[in-house]
């Protein structure tokens, strides 16, 4: 559980996958075209990959990817396409990026 | 013996047969109810034979001799014609005693009565024949029918077992796939009839609250679409994706198992002017991030093509024992195919929302109907294409 919470903390954008997932890859490559790089943890190259699965369904996500912004998830990925054509996935980034300068 | 041309002594017998049968076809034609234009028209079409030498006949009828021919006119040309042609009697010509002519006219009575009676038997028999005709035909017809709607049917319920790219079925129904192709028609249906609805509310400036409702209705009636498709995306993830459940021309611009999002913002755009603050930026906007979403989602799809292909292209895995788990790992990968689908109707359907959402009624009204348009043409392109004239096939001279 803290491996999670750690991990998720590392970056501003950080994404849970699995190597064999393209809807992973999808996601990371829409965070890219807004200008961000996301930190990937690929769950079955990790040995406590097992755990750390279970652990983010406890947290309500329940498949690949899952997403965390400033350390708090975010949801999989039709939350993050939800919250982009809503316009507020940016505000989001921006609002972690003034909280962490500040 | 004859001492005249085949096609005089043609033309006597043809007048009176004329003569004799006239009123059978005149009373034949009145029982059945045609007007003389259909003799013309059922001519024109060559099908029904005996109708058409009916037709000769009233045509020669009316057009030669004139409905109202007299007996004296008729006796007139028969006692002109009997003169110079002898009328296939061996009898001499030329005038005798008036007992050989009172014999004569008996005869002749005897004659046009018997051939009467033969022009009226054969009229009979033509009338029976061409009524076997058409019995035939209504039969052939029903055959017909019956033949098409079993197709419709297969077509129907054998889903992807129609066209050649879907093999795999093999004549096993999917029930799943059956339904959607059965619920899609009655979706396109009703798409129709919206439009029509939406192009009357705004031709008739119709209240605020009515469009809106008009909307909701629409933007339900695409939620439900993407409903059915979803449950499609279960029972067969490439039924789906072909997009051989829509038109040639919509499949043309498929793109993840549907129309693209910037396509739907591409025709919507011209329709919402003018755009009030804050709705540029909201639109440019919009537009901006469903394309990229649809970037990123394009560039996962090919990255699973890949992944697939290498899974099937590395044959050495391929053998013995792991051709189980091998063909587990396939049908894994299809499965993220139907994620992917779901995420591209996601993408639609908030497109659609968001789109609402930044428009007043009215525009998203105009906006709707444009976007049903749009397909309508499509699916209308496709049909006349399909019914195009082809050039005929080139004959090459040696």
């Amino acid at each position: 559980m803290e491996k999670v919470l750690r991990l998720a903390s590392a970056n501003d954008v950080v994404i849970f996958s699995k190597s064999s997932c393209c809807l992973c890859y999808a996601v990371n490559i829409l965070f890219q075209e807004i200008g961000v790089r996301p930190s990937v943890n690929e769950l079955d190259n990790d040995p406590d990959g097992r755990e750390m699965e279970k652990c983010l369904m406890r947290m309500g996500c329940s498949a690949v990817p899952a997403v965390f912004i400033g350390g708090t998830l975010i949801g999989s990925t039709n939350e993050v396409m939800s919250l982009h054509l809503k316009g507020q996935l940016i505000p989001k980034l921006k609002s972690y990026e003034q909280n962490a300068t500040s | 013996m004859l001492s005249v041309s085949d096609c005089e002594s043609h033309f006597l017998v043809h007048l009176l047969l004329v003569q004799g049968s006239c009123l059978l076809v005149f009373s034949w034609s009145q029982s059945m109810n045609y007007p003389s234009t259909q003799f013309a028209t059922s001519r024109q079409m060559g099908i029904y034979e005996p109708f058409r030498q009916v037709g000769v006949w009233r045509e020669t009828f009316s057009g030669g001799y004139g409905s109202n021919i007299g007996a004296s006119t008729i006796a007139e040309v028969d006692s002109g014609q009997e003169n110079k042609i002898g009328f296939g009697s061996h009898e001499s010509m030329g005038p005798s005693g008036n007992d050989q002519e009172s014999n004569r006219s008996a005869d002749k009575v005897q004659r046009r009565l018997e051939q009467n009676r033969e022009a009226a038997r054969k009229s009979r028999m033509r009338k029976k024949a061409y009524v076997q005709q058409l019995e035939t035909s209504r039969l052939k017809l029903a055959q017909l029918e019956l033949e098409l709607d079993r197709t419709r049917k297969q077509v129907a319920y054998g889903g992807s077992s129609f066209g050649g790219s879907h093999m795999g079925y093999n004549g096993i129904v999917n029930s799943g796939i059956t339904t959607f192709e059965l619920e899609y028609g009655h979706w396109v249906e009703e798409q129709h009839r919206q439009n029509n609805e939406l192009r009357k509310a705004l031709q008739e400036h119709a209240t605020e609250i009515e469009l809106r409702l008009l909307v909701e209705g629409g933007l339900n009636h695409y939620a439900t679409l993407f409903r059915m498709k979803a449950d499609a995306a279960k029972a067969d993830i490439f039924y789906l994706l072909s997009g051989i459940w829509r038109t040639s021309v919509e499949r043309y611009f498929h793109w993840i198992g549907g129309f693209r999002p910037s396509e739907l913002l591409n025709i919507i755009e011209p329709q919402l002017e003018p755009l009030t603050d804050p709705q540029p930026l909201d639109f440019y906007n919009l537009r901006q991030s469903s394309q990229q979403a649809e970037d990123a989602l394009s560039q996962g799809m090919d990255k699973l093509q890949q992944t697939l292909a290498k899974t099937l292209e590395a044959d050495q895995i391929w053998s013995g024992e792991t051709y189980g788990s091998q063909m587990a790992a396939a049908f894994e990968k299809f499965e993220a195919l139907e994620s992917f689908v779901s995420q591209a109707d996601h993408l639609r359907q908030q497109t659609l929302q968001q789109m609402s959402r930044i428009l007043t009624t009215h525009q998203a009204a105009r906006g709707l109907l444009a976007l049903g348009e749009y397909f309508e043409r499509l699916r209308a392109l496709s049909s006349l294409w399909a019914a195009r004239p082809r050039e005929p096939t080139e004959s090459y001279a040696f």
